[in-house]
């Protein structure tokens, strides 16, 4: 627009007195938003707050010791985890970003694992590395005395593997932070006298305070909603948290405690909406880096640079392969303590898990095609809402933005009891209840899951020249054919990458599924836990480490087409 | 029967209006520029024509249908049958040229073996047949632009828009563009509809100028009428960088002429019938260096190769600087000079 006026599509009326194909499709879109994303919401809200059927309000029902015991665990571990993740996470990225330091690629690969590998299966890897008969177990007893409970069961455990779970996001947040940095704020620096110590400190350190506050924020809420971490490492150590105390109550008492533990996920909402709401204002308020000039200093580490190279490799590869690698290991013995050697290796875990016991067997089926059904679906409705909200703009598609964040920002946990709330009831004309059926899997996963296609497709769609789709629409398509025919090629490197992530992330969903699945719509994540927790070790171990290589296999190829997109489009692609 | 007619069309963003009641006829087969400086809203007149936005007052039509009547109707742009030639050539990257060129006939369920006629003979008529099965990031930005004027033509619109085509090309191949548009609307007749804000291009291509200025129409007129004879000091100012004077006492002579007082020499104006403003647009090939006439100095010398542009601040207006086209050698900077005014040009009533 040489004129400099706003592109802007006004609203069209046709002449014609029908619905346009248009309308059909982005009215389809909004219902499905609306239903799948604000409802639930909405629906909590008033499940919490309004009184229930005897009269109480269920926010009373919450003070009690339980809730309140559960309360402060989980804000006092959500804060240890941070620090945890701070130190970690933070120290790397500076370390990584900030010297030159070598095998960055590999380095940065290691940070990031824990993105790709989700909490019940770090819990899961973590246990069976520190389980009896092993060396690091061996090594603990022999410093601290012989302790009969696992050491990571309880808060401390619980903190530790949250902390190491969500380091990554702090890395990501800090290292993107050093790359912006302007070089010359560090060379004025250095020309005015300071050593390198000094720039760290005076220079470096305050202009990455907003990263690292946001990173921490953003570290923190992800602790409050964790839940596969307290489930796998809380419960057996009767450490409970908001997540594990709502699972336990409704499992254990069923739909009459929907009131009561949606006052608790409403809680939990507020804990994290608070979270990042802070996060926001912190990005917000940070002092603008005026950009141009080389960013990314590099400082030099000296002589020290062989011994600090040789520690993190070691730090890293203890924190992140060698539980995977004690994990595939617990899989490949017949029975919990039996070390592994070449006589007592077998693939019999495996085995069974694969062809003999029913319910993982189902659960890998469902999972897949839950995972497949819910990529495809969040990709088509993700294309929708970005080509009528950011390519059309209309303003009211625009609007549904905000709605789809919602179920990602608040817990999963929460999520699940909104959605209970609204599908419990058999669905109006239909008759049928979706509640104790895979479908409402779905529709939690598509829910949950659709921000995570729609922001990289509305980013593409954004950027994409907008002289395309009006060239289309002169040569006389319609909107639909032109959102097929033209939008959709242009974006189609996103639109994958975006299914793909919610395909890895949805196939190792736990929080959600917990309290959504049903016998006979098992799903792998739920598979751990449970195995996991009926003491069938290895059978949970091998459904780990498939879930795993299966994971690292579709990462690849996510990695494949990420080739040609904007950097960060992947989590693990900074 | 008009092949484009707008009928008092207003736009506004927020309170800031882009387009201020233009009425504008295009006769079919005519090649009209909407010229003007960025901003003027000459892109949002072309988009109202294409049908992206939709008037705020006034009416639209195109050959006999009208197809946008402010808060009643508007066709969207994909039933007007419009054509459009980008500045970014808009061709999509996932589809070969030829593609390109029959994605309209495709939509318009024309059969297979007609369709390939048509690709053809548009793709021939640029004279890139050859590159019908490249995809288009192997072409060259002029080629591209051809081809996106093959796929205008292909669809056979009724109006052919035009935003800036030749923008981002290099002034080489502009030039070899600019000969093939001409070529090509002599060619086929068609009505072309053509946005620019380069004043040499609208004047070499077009039959008609319409020059638009903060939203408003200046002046609608044939390339020579429109430098010889413009309506507005804006114009006058935009085309060919005329100097608007100020006049004492204009006095009607005969039919299309007049006196009057230039800082207090007397000269004779062409005008038009009933032009009474105070204003006059001269032009330096109408100034010469005299006798007598208008006391001035030279401020500087400009060599331009057919003669020097001599910029002389005038003795009794010394923030004015008139310029002079001068064929011989030029006097020296700073020495006092007469100008004598051989031809001038009233401006109309003042806008």
């Amino acid at each position: 627009m040489t004129d400099g006026a706003v592109p802007k599509a006004s609203a069209v009326r046709v002449t014609a007195p029908r619905i346009s194909g248009d309308h059909t499709l982005a009215g389809i879109a909004a219902a499905l938003v609306i239903l799948l994303c604000l409802l639930p919401m909405l629906r909590l809200l008033m499940e919490a707050l309004l009184p229930g059927a005897d009269g109480s309000l269920p926010l009373e029902s919450l003070n009690s010791r339980s809730v309140f015991r559960a309360g402060t665990n989980t804000l006092v571990s959500s804060f240890a985890s941070t620090v945890i993740s701070t130190l970690l996470g933070g120290g790397l990225a500076l370390l990584i970003g900030l010297t030159d330091i070598r095998g960055k690629s590999l380095l940065t690969l290691l940070c990031l694992l824990p993105l790709l590998i989700p909490s019940q299966i770090t819990a899961l890897a973590w246990i069976k590395m520190l389980d009896v008969g092993s060396p690091a177990r061996v090594a603990i007893d022999f410093l601290f005395g012989t302790e009969a409970n696992h050491p990571l069961y309880g808060g401390g455990g619980v903190s530790f593997v949250m902390g190491l779970e969500h380091a990554p996001l702090m890395f990501l947040a800090i290292a993107a932070a050093c790359r912006a940095l302007p070089c010359d704020l560090i060379e004025a620096a250095r020309a005015a006298g300071a050593g390198h110590r000094r720039v760290l400190f005076t220079i470096i350190l305050p202009l990455l305070k907003p990263a690292l506050l946001a990173g921490g924020a953003l570290a923190f809420v992800s602790a409050i909603g964790n839940f596969g971490v307290p489930a796998l490492l809380g419960i057996p150590g009767r450490f409970s948290v908001l997540t594990t105390l709502i699972y336990q109550r409704l499992n254990g008492f069923g739909p009459s405690v929907l009131g009561e533990t949606a006052a608790l996920g409403l809680i939990l909402a507020v804990i994290a909406g608070i979270g990042l709401l802070w996060q926001r204002w912190v990005i917000r308020r940070a002092p603008a880096l005026r950009t141009g000039g080389p960013t990314g200093p590099i400082l030099p580490l000296g002589r020290g640079r062989l011994l600090i190279e040789f520690t993190t490799g070691l730090l890293l590869l203890l924190l992140t392969v060698v539980p995977l690698a004690a994990l595939v290991g617990a899989a490949l013995v017949p029975a919990l303590g039996v070390p592994l050697t070449w006589e007592t290796a077998t693939l019999e875990n495996f085995t069974y898990v694969l062809t003999q016991y029913q319910p993982t067997q189902r659960a890998f089926l469902n999972s897949t095609l839950l995972s497949t059904g819910a990529a495809v679906v969040t990709a088509l409705l993700g294309l929708v809402l970005a080509y009528y909200g950011e390519l059309r703009r209309w303003r009211w598609m625009r609007a549904l933005d905000a709605m789809a964040d919602a179920p990602y920002a608040v817990p999963g946990i929460v999520l699940a009891i909104a959605e209970i709330l609204v599908f419990l009831k058999p669905l109006p004309m239909v008759g049928v209840s979706l509640y104790g059926t895979a479908w409402i899997l779905l529709v939690a996963y598509v829910a949950r899951f659709l921000t995570l296609a729609l922001r990289p497709l509305a980013a593409a769609v954004k950027q994409m020249d907008p002289t395309l789709e009006e060239a289309a629409r002169l040569a006389g398509a319609t909107g639909p054919r032109r959102l097929v025919n033209i939008v959709a090629p242009a974006v189609r490197a996103s639109l994958m990458s975006g299914a793909l992530l919610v395909f890895l992330t949805a196939f190792n969903e736990l929080t959600v599924s917990a309290l959504l699945w049903s016998r006979g719509h098992e799903t792998l994540g739920v598979m751990v836990f449970s195995l996991q927790s009926e003491g069938a070790a290895g059978a949970a171990s091998a459904v780990a480490s498939i879930t795993v290589i299966v994971t690292l296999a579709v990462a690849a190829i996510a990695t494949l087409f990420a080739r040609r997109l904007p950097k960060g489009t992947l989590p693990w692609m900074p | 029967m008009d092949a484009v007619s707008l009928k008092s069309v207003s736009k506004h963003y927020g309170d800031k209006p882009a387009v201020a009641g233009v009425d504008l006829e295009v006769a079919p087969g005519e090649f009209v520029a909407l010229l003007g400086p960025s901003g003027c809203g000459k892109t949002t007149l072309l988009r109202l024509l294409a049908g992206f936005e939709t008037p705020d007052t006034g009416s639209i039509s195109i050959g006999a249908r009208e197809v946008a009547r402010a808060r009643t109707m508007t066709v969207p742009p994909e039933q007007r049958g419009v054509g459009m030639v980008f500045q970014s050539h808009a061709l999509w990257p996932h589809m070969t040229v030829g593609e390109n060129v029959e994605y309209a006939l495709k939509i318009r369920k024309i059969p297979t073996t007609e369709r390939r006629e048509m690709v053809d003979r548009a793709l021939g008529i640029v004279g890139l047949v050859e590159r019908r099965d490249s995809p288009p990031d192997q072409l060259s930005g002029g080629q591209r632009q051809r081809v996106a004027l093959a796929r205008c033509l292909a669809m056979e619109p009724s109006v052919v828009l035009m935003d800036e085509p030749l923008a981002s090309l290099d002034a080489h191949l502009r030039e070899s563009l600019q000969a093939e548009f001409h070529r090509l609307h002599r060619q086929l007749g068609a009505t072309i509809v053509y946005v620019t804000h380069d004043q040499s291009e609208a004047m070499a291509l077009a039959d008609k100028v319409a020059v638009l200025d903060h939203g408003r129409l200046q002046q609608v007129a044939p390339p020579r009428a429109l430098y010889a004879e413009p309506a507005t000091a804006m114009v006058a100012d935009f085309v060919g960088r005329g100097m608007v004077v100020p006049l004492d006492a204009p006095v009607p002579g005969r039919a299309g002429s007049v006196s009057a007082q230039l800082w207090g020499e007397p000269i004779h104006l062409r005008s038009s019938r009933g032009g009474t403003s105070s204003q006059a647009c001269l032009r330096p090939e109408g100034l010469s260096l005299g006798a007598s006439g208008i006391a001035a100095k030279v401020d500087r010398a400009v060599f331009e190769g057919a003669g020097t542009i001599l910029h002389c601040r005038v003795d009794r207006a010394p923030d004015t600087l008139l310029r002079v086209f001068h064929r011989a050698a030029p006097p020296a900077e700073g020495s006092p000079v007469t100008i004598a005014i051989s031809d001038g040009w009233l401006l109309p009533a003042a806008a």
